[in-house]
């Protein structure tokens, strides 16, 4: 725990040491709620890969492969 | 040109792609280059004890830390692209991608994660000879995380070490040394980290001379100079001198990419490479003209690349299209021919198997196995369809070779003048080395361009057309995300250049 603790305070001392760091740290956060909160959930849903079995993938390129 | 200018689903999803990895393109090159530049400069340091060099590499740590800020996470984006939009395309080649992609992830969150975090923050905290260490290890690891990325890269473009399952209809791994070792993969990896160094290098320069032409941070800017432009200049060299063995590899393994680098339409034994010319524009497949307006060239220079023979055939574009029986040269339609026979193998095979004919599934593997190599030629009607855009290639590519000598020929200048403390009485050099900080940058994108509109309209060379490696989407989904895409890369890069060009203008503390 006291690694963890340690390890935590060195980036966010880091960071905060940084002039840039809190628009840095701003620009990450938006980015990556924009990446895994929208495009992520919205656009590009996990569903497409877990739903399907191997083999339904299989028969489902054997149907694209004939196009 | 038609073809990359069509409205239709797939050149969407090939612009969305191109959008995307061109963008995440920007940052990876100074990560790569930027971290060996720094680590040199710490070198300096710890050797010297001079705290100019530590406020030195402080310095450019920051803009490092900006850069990969900005950059990083990027190319997650990608990722995602491939499970929708390239949903048969990962099918097709998720066996082989996952190990490679697998460890490239464990260098970078592992490996570069662990050792960024030291280099941006480690200053004071840690031990000077840690920071040092991290340092390079920071350096090896981005790099070490490239090279898997390209070595999936380079099984498209030659793939190699798998064989195909007929069962679930994927490509598997039955050689990871093949693919490790594929010749596309390490010259890959060894042309594109080089041209990194570069752009790293121009990157440095450049911000340097700014503060020169300013006359603020002097020192600073000489001694960054004398480090960025010795590192760029040996880089240049080994760029240009691994640029023939790049063009050998792409023309025994890609030869249409070759022939639309150069334009060549009509093969020649003894073939020249150009040194000042352009695609006619008027020029029909099949016309029998040449297809060069203004034909300058080095005599026998690109059959010695292409086959290290002065005197050998050098294939054109017309000859790989219609096929030319003398030199031996199978043409497109002969390969559909035999990628239709690997098609009907494969049905065959899989009415076979649901049908428990095991005689009959052994004869359609034996038919696949004959003509498997064939198997993307299945998917076109007509040979002319095998041609990528050649005047984006020629025009990307000669661009890129002209960037490429003068990147030799700033970096010598920057070196040598430095050597003789001229550099402040060198204006035009200043300025030209300012005008030139971010066209390592470009020429790399071109690089790029060139390899993957290269090996249009493959997905993967020979065996995946990208017309079926696409998902079955509509075109208005991907037009929507493409500028969802296009906004937020445009923001981030604006946010990007801003910060960035805010830390240049404030300029380096204690120097």
């Amino acid at each position: 725990m006291i690694l963890a603790k340690k390890v935590f305070y060195f980036y966010i001392d880091g960071f905060r040491n940084m002039k840039e760091g809190k628009t840095l740290w701003l620009i990450i956060g938006i980015k990556l709620f924009v990446m895994f909160a929208i495009i992520r959930v919205f656009f590009y849903p996990a569903a497409v890969t877990k739903d399907f079995s191997t083999e339904q993938k299989s028969e489902h390129f054997y149907k694209q492969f004939s196009r | 040109m038609i073809e990359v200018f069509d409205p239709s689903m797939v050149n969407w999803a090939r612009g969305q792609f191109a959008l995307t990895i061109l963008y995440h393109f920007l940052f990876v090159p100074l990560t790569l280059g930027m971290t060996f530049i720094i680590a040199i400069m710490e070198t300096l340091y710890y050797k010297t004890q001079d705290e100019f060099w530590k406020n030195t590499v402080q310095f450019w740590v920051k803009l490092l830390a900006i850069n990969f800020a900005i950059g990083v996470a990027t190319g997650i984006i990608m990722e995602f692209e491939f499970g929708t939009n390239w949903a048969n395309y990962s099918w097709f080649v998720g066996d082989i991608f996952g190990a490679p992609l697998a460890i490239e992830g464990i260098f970078a969150f592992f490996m570069e994660a662990t050792f960024f975090a030291v280099v941006f923050f480690g200053r004071n905290r840690v031990t000077k000879r840690f920071q040092l260490m991290s340092t390079w290890f920071a350096a090896i690891g981005s790099n070490l995380s490239a090279l898997w990325i390209l070595i999936a890269n380079g099984w498209m473009q030659n793939p190699v070490g798998t064989t195909f399952n007929l069962d679930l209809a994927r490509n598997e791994m039955t050689d990871f040394f093949a693919i490790v070792f594929n010749p596309s993969a390490s010259v890959r990896f060894v042309h594109v980290i080089s041209s990194a160094y570069i752009a790293s290098a121009l990157f440095v320069i450049g911000v340097s001379s700014w503060y020169l032409l300013k006359n603020r941070h002097v020192r600073f800017a000489k001694a960054s100079i004398m480090v960025a432009a010795s590192f760029g200049f040996l880089a240049a060299i080994f760029v240009a001198t691994l640029g023939d063995q790049s063009g050998y590899t792409v023309a025994q393994t890609q030869p249409m990419k070759m022939a639309a680098m150069e334009s060549l339409y009509i093969g020649e034994r003894g073939a020249g490479a150009l040194v000042l010319g352009y695609p006619d524009p008027a020029k029909k497949l099949g016309d029998g003209s040449k297809g060069i307006a203004i034909n300058i060239e080095i005599p026998y220079l690109l059959s010695i690349m292409a086959n290290r023979d002065p005197y050998s055939f050098v294939p054109g574009i017309e000859d790989l299209v219609y096929g030319n029986e003398k030199e031996g040269i199978e043409g497109v339609a002969s390969k559909m021919r035999k990628g239709k026979m690997a098609k009907n193998a494969m049905f065959d095979y899989k009415a076979a198997k649901s049908k428990k004919d095991e005689v009959g599934a052994t004869q359609a593997k034996q038919m696949f196995e004959q003509y498997g190599n064939y198997l993307g030629y299945a998917h076109f009607d007509n040979p002319e369809e095998l041609v990528p855009p050649v005047g984006i290639v020629f025009w990307s590519f000669h661009i890129m070779v002209g960037l490429g000598v003068s990147f030799i020929m700033l970096t010598a200048l920057f070196l040598f003048y430095s050597r003789n403390n001229k550099l402040m009485k060198k204006r035009w050099l200043l300025r030209w080395g300012c005008w030139w900080s971010l066209m390592g940058i470009l020429a790399i994108e071109l690089g790029w361009i060139v390899a993957e509109v290269g090996r249009q309209p493959w997905a993967v060379q020979d065996l995946l057309p990208v017309k079926i490696a696409v998902s079955n989407l509509s075109t208005g989904n991907v037009q929507f995300t493409f500028f969802g895409f296009l906004i937020l890369f445009t923001i981030l890069a604006v946010a990007e250049v801003r910060i960035m060009l805010r830390a240049i203008k404030n300029g380096p503390e204690g120097v």
